[in-house]
Parts: C-alpha cells; sequence; structure tokens
C-alpha cells in the first residue's frame, strides 16, 4: 500500500508465481499422481486460478519472498510444534490436577508485524501455544486470553513473554 | 511399524480424551476454547500422523489434511471468542475464598 509502484508490480509477479506454485503443489497432493496428463491439468487449472484470484487477493503480499526467508521459516516450524506439543502437556496437566489451577485474564500485547499474513499467522500461533487464546486483532494489538496471568503484569511483560518468541523468527519471512 | 502407529494412534486418542475432559472441567467458555483447540488439534495431528504409518500410500493426502486443520482450528476458536467478547460474555475470574485475601465482586 505504501510501497511505490514499481516495487509493488514486482511484488505482485513473484507473488503470483508464489500463489501458482502453491495451488500446483496443492493439486499435486491431492492427485497423487505425476502422469502427465494430471501435471498439465493441474497446471491449467492453477494457472486460471492465479490469474482470476489475483487482483482480489492481497494476503500473500506479506510474505517475504527472498532466500533468506527460508531458514527463519523453517526455525519458526520447529520452534510452533515445540510450543504445540508444550501446550497441550500444560493444559492436560491443568486439566488432571483436581483443583483445577487457572488464574485467567484477558491481557493485550503489542505486534511490530505489519501486514495481515503475519499477524494472521502470529495469532494463530499464539491461540496453539501454552494457555493463551487470541480473541481479538485491533490493529498493533492483540486481546488475548491467557489462562495463568502473573500478578502486576505489565503490556511489556506480556508481550515479552507471549509474542517476541514466535516475532523473531516470523519477522523472517513475513512484514 | 504397526507398534509405532498404534502408539501414535494411542497418543492422538488420549489428547483427544484430555481436550473432552477440558471442556468438562473449565470455569468458562473461553478456558473451554482453550482447552479444547489444542488437545484437539494436537490431537487429530497425532491420529493422522498414525494413519500415516498404517497407510503411507496416503501420505500426500494427509498432509492437506493435517495443513488445513493447523490453519482452521486456532481461526476458528479466535473468531468463536472475538464473537464471544463482542457479545458481552465476561471472562471467568478466580475469586478468593481463602482467608486473608480480598474477594472480588
Amino acid at each position: 500500500m505504501k510501497t511505490p509502484a514499481n516495487e509493488a508490480t514486482d511484488g505482485t509477479l513473484a507473488h503470483g508465481v508464489f500463489l501458482f506454485l502453491l495451488l500446483f503443489t496443492l493439486w499435486l497432493l491431492l492427485t497423487g499422481s505425476l502422469d502427465p496428463a494430471e501435471l498439465i491439468a493441474g497446471a491449467m487449472v492453477a494457472l486460471a486460478v492465479t490469474l482470476i484470484s489475483r487482483p482480489h487477493l492481497n494476503i500473500f503480499t506479506g510474505l517475504r519472498l527472498t532466500p533468506g526467508a527460508i531458514l527463519p521459516f523453517l526455525s519458526y516450524l520447529g520452534l510452533f510444534l515445540v510450543e504445540l506439543i508444550r501446550a497441550n502437556l500444560d493444559m492436560a496437566r491443568r486439566v488432571l490436577t483436581p483443583s483445577l489451577p487457572l488464574q485467567p485474564a484477558l491481557v493485550e500485547v503489542k505486534t511490530e508485524l505489519q501486514s495481515p499474513l503475519g499477524r494472521l499467522i502470529l495469532a494463530n500461533s499464539i491461540t496453539l501455544t501454552p494457555g493463551t487464546l487470541t480473541v481479538d486483532v485491533l490493529e498493533d494489538r492483540l486481546v488475548i486470553h491467557w489462562v495463568e496471568v502473573p500478578p502486576d503484569l505489565t503490556i511489556e511483560d506480556a508481550t515479552r513473554s507471549i509474542t517476541s518468541k514466535f516475532e523473531r523468527h516470523l519477522k523472517g519471512f513475513v512484514k | 511399524m504397526r507398534l509405532l502407529a498404534d502408539i501414535v494412534l494411542l497418543v492422538g486418542a488420549a489428547f483427544t480424551l484430555l481436550g473432552a475432559l477440558g471442556l468438562l472441567r473449565m470455569p468458562d467458555v473461553y478456558n473451554r476454547i482453550q482447552a479444547g483447540t489444542k488437545a484437539v488439534t494436537l490431537g487429530a495431528l497425532s491420529l493422522i500422523l498414525g494413519i500415516g504409518l498404517l497407510y503411507p500410500q496416503w501420505w500426500s493426502k494427509l498432509l492437506v489434511i493435517a495443513l488445513l486443520i493447523l490453519v482452521t482450528n486456532p481461526l476458528g476458536s479466535s473468531t468463536i471468542a472475538r464473537a464471544l467478547l463482542i457479545a458481552g460474555v465476561k471472562p471467568w475470574t478466580k475469586t478468593s475464598t481463602t482467608a486473608g485475601k480480598e474477594r472480588e465482586s
């Protein structure tokens, strides 16, 4: 939106190619065959969908499509899986403890991510990590339901303990 | 391979069971969403992984299903929670009954 025209068109082409590859990969996974007829049909469908939806589909413009984005993406995936398993063990412990250890409250945290896609991924990650559920996204603030809020919490503390670990990796591949 | 698949399937079932238990035990709707989302997401992923170990020829479709679950599950939960908040459902807070602490209204 704030980018100059030529940069925007570059982004559009690269992101169009990305969307095409994404759709084509989806086709390959769904058909599960490498038959040439299937490949050609898939390429045509993916191209058609890309051309038709591209002008309306702005969500992918938040992606950084550079080789340097691959490593942060992989480390984010690793962190995410670890956090997902930790979240479940944490929730299992709470559910199975007879006294039900909960101290829930709504807290607000800030995000430095600018693009809708980045905020979407961050919000989803927060929902799947220990004790936190994203309730709302208001500009650069996320409203989060937290099952065990430490006493005397400031917005900076909450931001540091909830979003920062993801943002560090996310910034590498989304804006 | 068969044994590993069985273990993974069992783990998935166990997490799903814990999710159901969480739905019963949690005090309010937000906490229920939390318990439900996390447990069921990992439970479903484990089940899918287990099926993938049993039937390796299905891996591509299972991968698509897993990705779809990973993206849509938290999104759906957040959307429901947001609608609840807008509708004015207040989150439950612990009102302490132990002596020496102030009782909140």
